[in-house]
């Protein structure tokens, strides 16, 4: 079996609050606590969940824009989170980033050429003047921007066509990886479809892994193939996409599922609406992170915390109702079509 | 038939910009009946919210013009004074905005930002006010009524917030409300409550709501009948199961192509993304054909010279489109 391009193992990420009249340490932010995962070649994982779920934090601590609380991350078989600056500088090129917001993630300052020559140069990917210049227009044909607008500054083009310069320089850089954080959210529906379908093509053509981070399922859905549920700091379910949508295992999954609005009007399906907001990640729930909000917790939820555990092949699950009889755990079937309505 | 509660004719929001006029809002006319739940869909730019402004009259004139005529309950808000047009906002017609977090005064409790419309409209005392912020926290579900009520904007979540809005903007039971994008700036399972929050208070309200949002899936699941907007134009109206079902114009065919469907993976549906090529036209040029002609695949040389006009292609179905295919074709 080959390696996975991407392993993460336990990675923890805690965000220190200072206050109090001395400025020390009062209070820590949990953003991510203790997940692993891992990412083949060719490979989309999704990695799904609400805002200050820890998500994209988990991005960023693999791109080492900042370090880590605890855990590592091996790019091939090297572990990079605890290397120096320096020898880890040539292994950034292959894990590279496309952003959110097509507005505030490209120098507005800089042509789209210079752009995109940027890491080209950073990472001396061309010899010459002649061969960067070339590798400047494939990269726009890449992206299906036209050549010869290499010239022209960030604000003269569209939401939509900035995310592709975003693209086109996460490829400069002839990348293993690309996390994309958000990178479809802040588009309108139209545009948002050419985005996801260039970045299906791009995978496709360059045998690219990706993290694909995001919060809208119906995305999820059409982009991945595999798919890890965060909640509060924590993977609480893992699996193909067929089997996350069609029987999930957890709880919070089977509520994000049902909570999707459908374009379907009428369509019947079970609803699950969840109480509450969710927990601070500054103090977080006793026992599984969940049990202030699930339907289905009981006395051991409060106060053992669930490990992630293999449900199905494949299929991992942090919930201890799949430790009862199949009769009396609410998770054991697969009723993700009635949550749905995917008749 | 009887008045609908609110008549929109030929309504026109321009703004005057240093290059040009923008044409934002170009002659759309829509009704909404008394507590009927009527959505505007579109993309950005298409004019939706500068609609919904409109009707309020919140739009700054200048830079802003509003022609056209909105009758509700057979006054044209277009004529009112401004003070009489204080007395219907927030009061017969209200507003929810998007963004929970800016449209709230950080400075002022929820009880005096729920007491504020209805010291006004009603004349209630400070006393009076509060015990009635109160009742409309515990209409809204928020626990814990009496207390929230003394606090501020910051110590709620997103997700209360958007209650206390609403909270505020039913104060005055009003016979209209304007959601514009009232849960895109929320998670999905607290969007699930807030929507689920507005079905059940329509019916124990009565309101009628005009919905405005670029979310076909909230489109599906809370309106009753759909406007499409496209560049400052409405190019199809229907019931939402009929839009849904057998979209007529182009551009809603396209849009409903280009929206995953949850599910796909189990349907065995999993199939490209529809594409809408190119860009919106910009607002400043006159537009002579149809809106959509330069994106539209079956595009002739009619649709660039000609603006096609509403036409009824079924029973309460209107598309603006030359070749609207009385036989809808399946997107």
């Amino acid at each position: 079996m080959s390696r996975p391009v991407l392993e993460v193992m336990d990675l923890k990420k805690h965000f220190p609050i200072h206050g109090g009249f001395f400025g020390g340490v009062t209070a820590k932010v949990y953003a991510v606590d203790g997940i692993s995962f891992s990412i083949d070649k060719g490979e989309t994982l999704s990695l799904v969940g609400e805002s200050g779920c820890g998500k994209s934090t988990v991005g960023k601590a693999i791109l080492r824009l900042f370090g880590l609380t605890d855990g590592q991350v091996v790019l091939d078989g090297t572990r990079i989170d605890d290397m120096p600056a320096g020898t880890l500088r040539p292994l950034r090129r292959r894990i590279q980033v496309v952003f959110q917001d097509p507005y505030s993630s490209l120098n507005p300052r800089m042509r789209v050429r210079d752009i995109l020559a940027e890491p080209i140069r950073n990472f001396g990917l061309a010899k010459n003047k002649a061969e960067l210049e070339e590798r400047v227009a494939l990269l726009m044909d890449k992206v299906r921007l036209p050549r010869d607008a290499v010239g022209r500054w960030p604000h003269e083009f569209s939401g939509g066509q900035r995310q592709r310069i975003g693209i086109a320089r996460a490829l400069a850089a002839e990348p293993d990886i690309i996390i994309c954080d958000e990178a479809v959210s802040a588009l309108d529906v139209s545009v948002k479809a050419q985005i996801v379908n260039l970045l299906q093509d791009l995978q496709k053509e360059l045998g690219l892994a990706m993290l694909f981070i995001s919060h809208d399922l119906a995305i999820v859905e059409h982009m991945t193939h595999r798919v890890a549920v965060m909640y509060l700091g924590k993977i609480v379910e893992v699996a193909t996409k067929r089997d996350l949508f069609s029987a999930p295992k957890h709880p919070y999954t089977e509520a994000l599922l049902s909570a999707v609005p459908v374009p379907m009007p009428g369509a019947a399906r079970e609803r699950i609406i969840l109480k509450g907001d969710v927990p601070s990640p500054i103090n977080p729930p006793k026992g599984c992170r969940f049990h202030t909000r699930c339907g289905y917790a009981f006395d051991r939820c409060r106060v053992d915390e669930p490990v992630l555990k293999i449900t199905d092949a494949g299929h991992w699950a942090a919930c201890h109702l799949h430790d009862r009889p199949a009769a009396e755990n609410p998770m054991a079937g697969a009723k993700g079509a009635d949550l749905i309505a995917a008749h | 038939m009887s008045e609908p509660l609110l008549q929109v004719e030929q309504l026109q929001t321009h703004f005057w910009t240093p290059d040009g006029i923008n044409r934002a809002v170009d002659g759309i006319s829509f009704h909404v009946g008394a507590g009927e739940t009527v959505a505007i869909v579109g993309e950005s730019g298409c004019g939706k919210s500068v609609t919904a402004m409109s009707m309020l009259r919140l739009i700054p004139e200048p830079p802003g013009k509003i022609a056209g005529s909105i009758k509700f309950q057979g006054k044209d808000l277009l004529k009112l004074s401004e003070k009489e047009m204080r007395a219907i906002r927030g009061n017969e017609i209200s507003m929810i905005f998007q963004e929970p977090m800016t449209s709230l005064n950080p400075v002022l409790n929820v009880a005096r930002q729920i007491g504020e419309t209805l010291r006004l409209h009603q004349g209630l005392s400070a006393r009076q006010a509060e015990d009635k912020a109160i009742e409309m926290l515990t209409l809204v579900g928020i626990p814990e009524p009496a207390r929230r009520v003394r606090e501020y904007p910051h110590q709620l979540s997103g997700g209360m917030r958007q209650r206390v809005m609403i909270a505020i903007a039913l104060a005055c039971n009003p016979k209209l409300l304007i959601a514009d994008e009232p849960t895109t700036a929320l998670d999905v399972t607290i969007q699930a409550q807030i929507l689920d929050l507005m079905r059940d208070l329509k019916h124990r309200v009565g309101a009628a709501i005009v919905l405005i949002t670029h979310d076909l899936g909230v489109v599906a699941e809370v309106a009753e009948r759909v406007i499409v907007m496209y560049a400052g134009k409405k190019v199809e109206e229907a019931q939402v199961g009929a839009l849904f079902r057998t979209p007529r114009h182009p551009y809603t065919q396209g849009l409903l192509g280009s929206v995953p469907k949850l599910g796909s993976s189990l349907t065995g549906t999993e199939t490209r993304l529809a594409e809408i090529p190119g860009l919106v036209p910009s607002l400043k040029r006159k537009i002579d054909g149809c809106v959509f002609a330069s994106r539209c695949a079956y595009a002739t040389d009619l649709c660039r010279k000609l603006a096609p006009a509403l036409e009824e292609k079924a029973p309460g179905h209107v598309a603006a489109c030359h070749y609207a295919m009385k036989e809808a074709i399946a997107a």
